[in-house]
């Protein structure tokens, strides 16, 4: 089993550790859903460096991640900023969903934990031809600070300079990356450190008042959000139109070629299915593989929980186009009237359903 | 290691039942199982008055991460239920061998109890 540099400190606070993709990995540290509620109301920070990180470098780097990903990484060319976007097979499959960051010296891709070898292999092929060079960087850890009070936190502990930053900018210095990213829906940042800063950088997090968040709080956390999770609300065989993704796919320079193209402009959206929310407000809980069922046909959830926030069950479902409103969900034969809503849920502390 | 109170008996399923001094026995669950469910989020409770079959689903907890199935550990008529838990289901999480008891069971055959798990040989279950 794979562990992150903090595995120890993790112990020490007492998290539930889990395999998590081959990684063991902290679920929570005693309540999962008191941790969603810090990470709305305050701030909490969590360990996520079994993410995995890919520095580039070489002379042909901007015009290989044109190719590569279909969102167009011209709308960062300016040092500084970062572009979410997934990663598509030929097929227009998502292969993965990632952000690309340029840090002015190089570019760096984050992307999942699950997908590493695959990723690692596919950049290595598609960038034949290109002068680039693709380099796993094992030597650094990512935590996620995110809430509220984040931007307070990060000032507690000498770290001044950030208040100016929108989303998505990114600031890289002394090998410390701090991007105002995050997979939570709310204020917030991800600092990538060096393994052997990261201890120390925690801590000093932890003595400012940060509570420890696990993956269990992450997962809730996001859906409210309205953001996907690779492998349960899309993979290889879903492409980004029915996985609430039309708005990275870039197609405004007609001279860029990017890998899938082809096959995504052959997809006629208007039959094509979507990814929708449901919100369940009786007493019953949204789980992966019920059968949502409306008036324009049906459909399957994907993610599905009790949502913290809400008080009742949230989910995604990939469904046939053309509903929003009423359905229905049959749980242990039991038959539920659900609602039918584009995600997300919830942002920046606004409830918006 | 989760608590086990000595004058419980278990499945290995982690249900636990007490009699009573009437007579009657009390089912929950194991302080292990909460902690292996996580936040406890939402109970399905059985109709008071139902028969049981030892074994039987008797009761549906959904946590954050999953639903389980509670299995009846014995036969009997159902004659309460703890409706505490129907607006407070973290009542599991937090007292799981006290205020979080699922129901009371008129039991039919009382040694069914006795072919159940003792706390030494349930702690061993969960050991595994």
């Amino acid at each position: 089993m794979n562990k992150t540099t903090l595995f120890a400190e993790h112990e020490k606070l007492g998290a539930k550790m889990v395999d998590f993709g081959g990684w063991s990995m902290p679920i929570n540290y005693g309540s999962q859903i008191n941790e969603h509620k810090i990470v709305r109301s305050d701030v909490g920070i969590f360990d996520v460096s079994h993410m995995s990180i890919f520095d580039l470098d070489g002379s042909e780097q901007e015009k290989f991640l044109k190719y590569l990903l279909p969102n167009d990484v011209s709308k960062i060319k300016n040092s500084g900023r970062a572009l979410y976007s997934p990663l598509l097979n030929k097929d227009g499959g998502v292969l993965d969903d990632l952000i690309v960051y340029n840090l002015g010296t190089h570019y760096r891709i984050i992307s999942n934990c699950a997908t590493r070898a695959q990723n690692h292999d596919w950049f290595v092929k598609q960038c034949e031809g290109y002068d680039v060079n693709i380099r796993f960087m094992s030597n650094l850890s990512i935590i996620a600070i995110q809430g509220p009070q984040s931007l307070n936190l990060l000032k507690k502990i000498g770290i001044n300079d950030l208040h100016n930053m929108s989303d998505f900018d990114v600031k890289n210095q002394n090998l410390t990356m701090i991007a105002k990213t995050g997979y939570t829906g709310e204020e917030g940042f991800e600092v990538v450190v060096e393994n052997a800063n990261v201890e120390s950088f925690w801590n000093r997090l932890l003595e400012a008042g940060a509570s420890p968040i696990g993956l269990g709080a992450r997962d809730t956390l996001r859906l409210e959000a309205g953001l996907n999770l690779y492998g349960t609300d899309m993979d290889k065989k879903n492409n980004p139109y029915e996985s609430n993704l039309a708005w990275t796919i870039d197609l405004n320079d007609e001279n860029r070629d990017f890998i899938g193209k082809s096959a995504l402009l052959a997809i006629n959206i208007d039959t094509s299915k979507e990814l929708k929310g449901i919100i369940l407000r009786d007493k019953g809980i949204l789980r992966s593989h019920q059968v949502i069922d409306h008036k324009a046909g049906s459909g399957e959830i994907l993610s599905g929980t009790y949502s913290p926030s809400f008080g009742f069950s949230i989910a995604f479902a990939r469904l046939d186009k053309g509903h929003e409103g009423e359905g229905k969900v049959n749980i242990r034969n039991t038959e539920f009237k659900v609602e039918i809503v584009s995600p997300p849920f919830m942002r920046k502390g606004k409830m918006l359903i | 290691m989760n608590e086990i109170p000595g004058d419980l008996k278990f499945r290995p399923s982690h249900e636990w039942v007490r009699i009573e001094q009437d007579g009657t026995v009390t089912v929950g669950i194991s302080d292990h199982a909460q902690d292996l469910l996580g936040d406890i989020v939402f109970v399905e409770l059985p109709d008071i008055g139902a028969q049981m079959n030892a074994e039987d689903e008797v009761a549906i907890v959904e946590s954050v991460k999953a639903a389980s199935d509670v299995y009846s550990p014995v036969s009997g008529e159902i004659i309460e239920v703890n409706e505490l838990l129907l607006d407070n289901p973290e009542t599991i999480n937090e007292s799981p061998y006290s205020d979080g008891w699922f129901y009371k069971i008129q039991p039919d055959n009382l040694d069914e109890i006795n072919e159940l798990l003792s706390p030494q040989e349930y702690g061993e279950v969960c050991e595994e």
